[in-house]
């Protein structure tokens, strides 16, 4: 078994060796360097176009996933090694995608067979970038209240309504969707899910601006929208379950946010440069003390995480847990941007001009605060705890 | 190390609670508390516990012990925390077994080490001279005197330090630049002439010492670690009973907790149980949460001493400063959320708070260790 492993990291780093291009084994600086396919997709270099079609075609894109539908075929060791030897040389990764990220996992859990042929293979070679449609006006913490309705009309349904806070919504070149197809039914059980073409006629898409300004944000709307019956997965009315699981997905996504900026300079050793210290000391007592305070919640969910990774290993499933996660990871996140502005003072009010970025500070410490609103509300990441682990009642 | 329990440690975790349970509860504190009792803990509780080889975890089997490790002695201690059973476990378990292993000064330890895991000998660690907690001021002074040396001064709030046979005292035999260099231990008897000791029953039934050093002599052999060398001896001992009573402050916030999500699900008030109101359910959530961050600290700081690891003293601050501030607001809204009844006597959850509050003090509450970590991270 050693011995296997052991042949497989030699493949692997081999394999990388050569295909990976050298301009790809450096860590993504900005939202552009990041990769993610598509039909209208411009490529920033050869090299980028170069690696994504490498991995797709390896499959590694989706390491996971079985080989039948384009995937790596990889087990959790496997998995494990792939991740090791991209992380040796830097290898950033091929491709940025809801299709592998959330629409994978579900199609392969409640798709048939056809589907599964039909979609699969082109998500994980890249070719087709998804757009995710769940929030509506009316359904946002209320999800399941969604209203789109779909009418059946023998062979198709035709789709109206309009549905919000659609990330890359222009971008997208298929859109995943939850629509109502019974509205007598209880709102849970009369919700379908299904797939389409953004250039369908009868969508529109409009981009929404955020207090921090641009957004991959959008509006979708749906005028009589004519969606093939193939293109409805799993069974009818019985979408909520997939889109469920898809939720526990994203949180569980969303709740590494806290630490994604493992990278960045320590809160503290930034405010002993720009503020100043004395014998070590910081010259800003009450900012020290909130400094310290944050800085303890953050090694502490660090360790936490690590805890629930070490315990996900040895076999314990995560549940609700991912609940807890997606809440303080984002509190801590909200927490880490009022501190730096606190620490950059004035130049932290810079909103154009080139030393601010064009003011990124003070639009990413805005852009936080929509992260205990994105993905579930806090509130609702804390009716889940109380519900779904300390079993309270209601 | 996976930041998991393995089976020998659950097998340890699993005896300590069914021990407790069923020997020393809740009750058998109270019991202590109503009676005529002198020491806050029962020395015939204790004799049980060594029989169980608690007294004995940490220390290496050359001296009669189990060396199963910290992270093993932190199970019982958070297990003790569910149930607020009084023990000399800290003082002298932790803290004392500490200070001689770490000393390296063979002769105590071949002398004292197996009395302390037969659970007939009790030492404290004696360090404060201030009511706030500052372990490197010491003015406690040790003077050459013929073969041995003459101590004077005085040491406050000993924890255990009314049962103790011997204390492990601080003391300056130099003065310089560095307040932490020049600094010696001494193994103290507790019988020793020009010592005089006063008691003083605390909040939570415990008891501590203050006590006067008048001219007290003792020989070159009860020095612990090198002569001056003891500061590196009582911050490493400092931080390990900090990781030790944070483990102990865990098992306060998980039982209080339990037993308040217990109380939500059955009080009734307006026809309902109160569990339903989002005010509460919230409230209860967040505070799941900062206990399972206390879980990761406390496991993580007991394995880097196990491992010897160079996070130790980071790791303690961490933990002293999080579990405190935790275990705070645990027996904070334990007794909000009883209501009424939480701040009866009769009730046990008010017992809590108490146990906390002298935790959180003893060897630097959260705002010290708060500072202490921004210190180390340069800030």
């Amino acid at each position: 078994m050693r011995d296997d492993l052991n042949t497989f990291r030699k493949e692997v780093r081999d394999w990388l060796e050569n295909n990976c291009p050298e301009e790809m084994r450096s860590p993504i600086e900005s939202e552009k360097d990041a990769c993610w396919g598509g039909r209208e997709f411009t490529f920033q270099s050869e090299s980028q176009r170069l690696w994504l079609e490498r991995m797709g075609q390896k499959g590694w894109t989706a390491p996971d996933w079985p080989t039948e539908y384009g995937g790596g075929g990889l087990n959790g060791e496997q998995l494990k090694i792939l991740n090791q030897e991209m992380a040796r040389i830097n290898a950033r990764p091929a491709l940025f995608s809801f299709g592998i990220s959330m629409l994978g996992p579900a199609l392969l859990k409640y798709g048939n067979e056809e589907q599964k042929q039909m979609f699969l293979p082109p998500i994980v070679r890249g070719e087709i970038r998804w757009a995710q449609g769940y929030s509506e006006p009316n359904a946002g913490s209320d999800l399941a209240n969604l209203q789109a309705p779909a009418v059946d009309m023998g062979d198709h349904y035709i789709l109206n309504g309009s549905k919000i806070w659609t990330s890359y919504g222009d971008d997208g070149d298929w859109m995943f969707c939850l629509v109502r197809t019974d509205s007598d039914a209880p709102k849970h059980q009369g919700i379908s899910f299904m797939l389409f073409d953004m250039k369908t006629p009868g969508i529109t898409v409009r981009p929404i601006n955020l207090i921090s300004g641009l957004s991959p944000f959008c509006e979708v709307f749906f005028e009589d929208v004519s969606i093939p019956k193939e293109q409805q997965v799993g069974e009818l009315n019985k979408g909520w379950s997939i889109a469920k699981y898809l939720l526990t997905h994203e949180r569980e996504m969303i709740s590494w946010t806290g630490l994604s900026k493992a990278g960045a300079d320590p809160l503290g050793e930034t405010a002993m440069e720009i503020i100043g210290g004395t014998d070590g000391i910081l010259d800003d007592s009450i900012l020290r003390t909130d400094i310290a305070r944050f800085e303890v919640d953050e090694m502490a969910f660090a360790l936490t995480i690590e805890r629930a990774r070490d315990e996900v290993k040895a076999g314990v499933s995560l549940g609700a847990v991912s609940s807890w996660f997606k809440f303080f990871g984002t509190e801590l996140n909200k927490q880490r941007y009022n501190l730096l502005m606190d620490i950059h003072g004035n130049d932290a009010l810079a909103w154009t001009g080139e030393a601010s970025d064009d003011g990124k500070l003070a639009r990413d410490w805005l852009r936080t605060k929509g992260n205990s609103i994105e993905g579930g509300t806090s509130e609702i990441q804390l009716n889940i705890v109380a519900k779904h682990i300390l079993g309270l009642p209601g | 190390m996976a930041l998991v329990l393995n089976e020998e440690q659950t097998m340890l975790r699993d005896a300590a609670k069914d021990f407790l349970n069923n020997r020393a509860p809740v009750s058998h504190h109270r019991q202590l508390r109503d009676s005529a009792d002198g020491h806050g803990f029962s020395r015939e509780l204790w004799s049980e516990m060594a029989d169980m080889g608690w007294a004995a975890i940490i220390i290496p089997e050359e001296y009669g012990g189990l060396d199963y490790g910290y992270a093993g002695l932190g199970l019982v201690l958070e297990e003790s925390g569910r149930t607020l059973t009084p023990s000399p476990m800290l003082s002298t378990a932790l803290m004392s077994t500490s200070a001689l292993i770490l000393s390296g000064s063979q002769a105590l330890c071949e002398l004292w080490l197996p009395q302390i895991a037969s659970g007939d000998k009790l030492i404290s660690v004696a360090f404060e001279e201030s009511s706030q907690h500052r372990p490197a001021m010491v003015d406690t002074l040790a003077e050459p005197e013929g073969d041995g040396y003459r101590l004077n001064g005085t040491k406050l709030a000993v924890i255990d330090g009314a049962s103790a046979d011997a204390y492990i005292v601080s003391t300056r035999s130099r003065r310089g630049e560095d307040p932490c260099e020049g600094v010696s231990l001494f193994l103290v008897p507790a019988n020793a002439d020009g010592l005089e000791i006063k008691t003083t029953k605390l909040l939570d039934n415990h008891r501590v010492c203050d006590f006067q050093l008048d001219n007290v002599l003792v020989s070159r052999e009860q020095l612990l670690g090198p002569l001056h060398g003891g500061c590196t001896i009582l911050r490493q001992t400092l931080d390990r009973g900090r990781i030790g009573i944070a483990a102990e402050m865990l098992g306060i916030a998980q039982e209080t907790f339990d037993r308040t999500v217990q109380y939500l699900k059955e009080r009734k008030q307006f026809g309902v149980p109160i569990g339903v109101f989002q005010a509460l359910q919230h409230r209860a959530a967040t505070l799941f949460g900062e206990i399972e961050l206390c879980k990761s600290v406390v496991l993580k700081a007991l394995q880097a001493i196990d491992e010897n690891s160079d996070e130790i003293t980071l790791l303690a601050s961490l933990a002293k400063a999080k579990c405190g501030q935790t275990a705070n607001l645990a027996t904070a809204e334990a007794i909000q959320m009883h209501g009424g009844i939480g701040m009866t006597d009769e009730f046990e959850i008010g017992f809590f708070i108490k146990r906390w509050r002298a935790l959180n003090q003893q060897l630097g509450d959260s705002r010290f260790h708060l500072a202490r970590f921004a210190r180390l991270q340069g800030y």
